[in-house]
């Protein structure tokens, strides 16, 4: 007999583990877009005429707007009329203490690793649970608002807190601002809202846990998160939803603004449904994630582990406007089977002496199509402004490709920039080294993979450092025979 | 020698080879080879380039693509060829490479410590924690000279060719097996590192452990001495000796090996 070669394309069945769909009857609207829905999903909300007329500026200038087609993906025509922009668990409405939420509710995010008691695992950790279009639940509320912080659903601060929402909403993403972010704007359902008063540093980790969970529905959630004067916070999103052989679009909008000297660190661990081994089904996930370090030397860096999506179109951005002001991006992201991704990031100088890191390992496995887009921009004010990228791809087969598109523009002539960039290929003569050292190939490629990413993975709150790992063995599960 | 022989009869050979057929992209290399080698032995294998000396170290590991169309191999009385490259890892087969593959971000410590731990754990032995494992490094390094800063490396990552193959020999040590194939292991190597990477395999000789080595030049029996030379020609052992052999086989080559031509040519 011989041992057959390793076939690094041969693509096992990959195990998606939170492909279950949960069994809740919810209110829904009919499929379709229009300026009544767009009203409908305002007054299902009870919200203020000032950000129902928001909404229609922004659903009025979206049909003014082109799909954009310069991303390197490949999807069918979107029908924006089949899909139902609103869709919620039936229960109790308003802000909800943890004993009136659904059991099955409880029990989804249980299964998902995201227990909402707040005795449970993850008790450091603030928990706002998104489900489809709405907020179900926030824990740690009461110890959080002892330190003033605000943390709730964005229902519910445009309830609470109009003055702050108004203040901030599309100051960092303008209504305007693109396709995907402008139908966010007029149709968006929940998300959640952060506010860090000045000084204060946030006692534990904040996240939102979103889910898809009805089928032909997209999510539209929207983030907004301001760091006064002197205020760190660090902040967490997870995503999942169910297998389901249609394409869902989650068009997400982030905005964080940090004032002066206040740090905010946002990681998202991303792990929607690709879709399966054939390109069948998952999700489109384009996402407009922009932060402004608007105060002086003022923080913002971004952590992103994408492991998921059919389609990842998202460039988390940082806007560097205060002086001595700094921004940080640190991607891993995986694209196997036939999952496509285009992200990267965005870095605009304009302050002095305003700095910049980029860390982006993409990893491609089966047919999947893995492209860096980064604009690294110094504006004409910004002196002495600094930027290291370094992009590194990382191949597993010969079916996958790997792109990078840098882009720099520089108008000061004292910035220095620095990029580095290297592919290389996890090899059958590598995976047989450990295989002859006592390892399996699954552990060859898990080791290689995770070193891969180590850079990136230090910089995850330490819960989720473990977490993200295991989601990348998840992931790649069967990408060597 | 014979005395040797008849010790070894109670127990099964540690390696048995017999009428070993192996091909690789289609192109047959081995044709029939027999070897037998018993634990505390050192075997030198011999030949020009071609004869198919890499390809028995590979198809003894396991490598990929190196098909066997014949012939049988027992290891520890057990047949071999069944057992995944892995498995044979941990039932105590080492390769140390010609060509050590180098493995970015994945630090020698690390993956030495995961290769020895999935070997314990075959064997039903407990894991070994970062304490014990690092004194056993620190134990062990002295033996091929390996400097404490390449342990910390990425495994092989710009490492010389000599620190390559120290690195190969430091991980038998580490790893403990009971058959040592060693290709080519001084190629590469000048005279010094020749001289360290022998005296690291000669302190790793033992009663029970056995070690092939597959060697194109006789230098490294100087500094290793076998118990047994086999010149391998054209994938068959031609002629079989003591130590000897390879000094016969340095002053005249290997050209009087050569099989006689056919007639009429």
């Amino acid at each position: 007999m011989s041992t057959d070669p390793i076939n690094v394309q041969a693509l096992a069945e990959r195990e998606y583990r939170a492909g279950f769909v949960t069994d809740i009857e919810s209110e829904a609207i009919p499929a379709g877009l229009s300026e009544d829905v767009v009203r409908l999903i305002s007054t299902k909300k009870s919200e203020p005429e000032w950000l129902l007329d928001w909404r229609l500026k922004a659903y009025r200038h979206w049909l003014t707007m082109k799909e954009p087609e310069w991303a390197n993906v490949r999807y069918g025509p979107i029908d924006y009329q089949a899909i139902v922009y609103y869709s919620a668990p039936k229960q109790n409405k308003g802000p909800k203490s943890l004993d009136e939420v659904d059991p099955k509710l409880l029990e989804t995010y249980e299964k998902l690793g995201v227990p909402l008691h707040e005795r449970a695992k993850l008790a450091g950790v603030a928990v706002d649970a998104v489900f489809d279009s709405v907020s179900v639940a926030t824990t740690f509320r009461a110890k959080l608002e002892e330190a003033g912080i605000v943390f709730c659903s964005f229902s519910e601060a445009v309830q609470k807190h109009p003055e702050l929402v108004r203040k901030w909403l599309g100051s960092v993403v303008p209504y305007t601002d693109n396709y995907f972010a402008t139908l966010n704007s007029a149709v968006f359902s929940d998300g959640s809202f952060c506010y860090i008063p000045r000084g204060v540093r946030c006692p534990m980790e904040l996240s939102t846990y979103f889910r898809i969970n009805a089928a032909n529905t997209g999510q539209f959630e929207r983030t907004l998160i301001v760091a006064e004067e002197g205020a760190y916070v660090s902040y967490l999103e997870g995503c999942t939803a169910p297998i389901r052989d249609e394409n869902q679009l989650h068009a997400a909008v982030v905005e964080l603004v940090a004032l002066d000297r206040a740090q905010i660190k946002y990681s998202t661990v991303q792990n929607w449904y690709p879709g399966d081994k054939e390109g069948k089904g998952g999700i489109y996930n384009f996402v407009t994630k922009r932060g402004k370090c608007q105060g002086r030397g003022s923080k913002i860096s971004w952590t992103q582990v994408e492991t998921g999506s059919a389609i990842t179109w998202k460039y988390p951005s940082c806007i560097l406007q205060g002086d001595d002001s700094v921004g940080e991006f640190y991607s891993v992201a995986v694209t196997n089977n036939y999952q496509q991704a285009d992200t990267g990031t965005k870095m605009i100088h304009l302050g002095k002496n305003t700095k910049s890191t980029i860390v982006s390992k993409g990893i491609s496995a089966g047919h999947g199509q893995n492209t860096y887009r980064g604009l690294v921009r110094i504006g004409k004010a910004a002196e002495n402004s600094r930027n290291y990228s370094q992009c590194d791809s990382l191949l597993l087969g010969d079916k996958c490709g790997a792109h990078t598109f840098p882009y720099i523009e520089v108008l000061n002539s004292t910035a220095q920039m620095e990029h580095e960039a290297s592919t290389s290929k996890i090899g059958e003569d590598q995976v047989f080294y450990f295989q002859q050292r006592g390892l399996s190939a699954e552990d060859a490629v898990n080791m290689i993979v995770n070193g891969f990413c180590k850079e990136v993975f230090q910089e995850l709150p330490m819960e989720f450092a473990v977490e993200a790992q295991k989601l990348l063995g998840v992931t790649l599960e069967g990408s060597v025979g | 020698m014979a005395e040797r022989r008849g010790v070894g009869r109670a127990e099964p050979a540690m390696l048995e080879v017999c009428n070993l057929h192996a091909s690789v992209g289609g192109n047959t290399i081995l044709r029939g080879v027999d070897l037998t080698v018993k634990a505390g032995e050192v075997h030198a294998i011999m030949g020009p380039n071609g004869s198919g000396k890499s390809t028995l170290a590979h198809v003894l590991a396991g490598r990929p693509g190196y098909e066997v169309t014949g012939g049988h191999v027992l290891y520890k009385g057990r047949d071999l060829l069944v057992l995944a490259p892995e498995e044979r890892a941990r039932e105590g087969v080492f390769l140390a490479f010609q060509y050590p593959v180098e493995i970015p971000g994945v630090s020698n410590v690390y993956f030495l410590k995961a290769a020895l731990n999935s070997i314990r754990k075959h064997r039903g032995e407990p894991e070994l924690d970062a304490m014990d494992f690092l004194s056993l490094v620190k134990d062990k390094a002295k033996l091929v000279d390996i400097e404490e800063s390449l342990v910390k490396r990425p495994v092989n990552e710009g490492f010389s060719g000599g620190e390559k193959k120290r690195n190969e020999i430091f991980q038998m040590a580490i790893l403990d097996p009971a058959l040592a194939i060693l290709d080519e292991t001084d190629s590469g190597l000048d005279i010094d590192a020749l001289r360290v990477v022998a005296g690291g395999v000669n302190q790793l000789r033992s009663p029970e452990r056995a070690m092939v080595l597959v060697t194109h030049y006789q230098r490294l029996l100087d500094y290793i001495v076998p118990d047994f030379v086999h010149v391998l020609l054209d994938g068959r052992i031609v002629r079989s000796g003591g130590k000897e052999l390879a000094e016969e086989l340095e002053a005249r080559g290997y050209e009087w090996l050569q099989p006689a031509p056919a007639p009429g040519r």
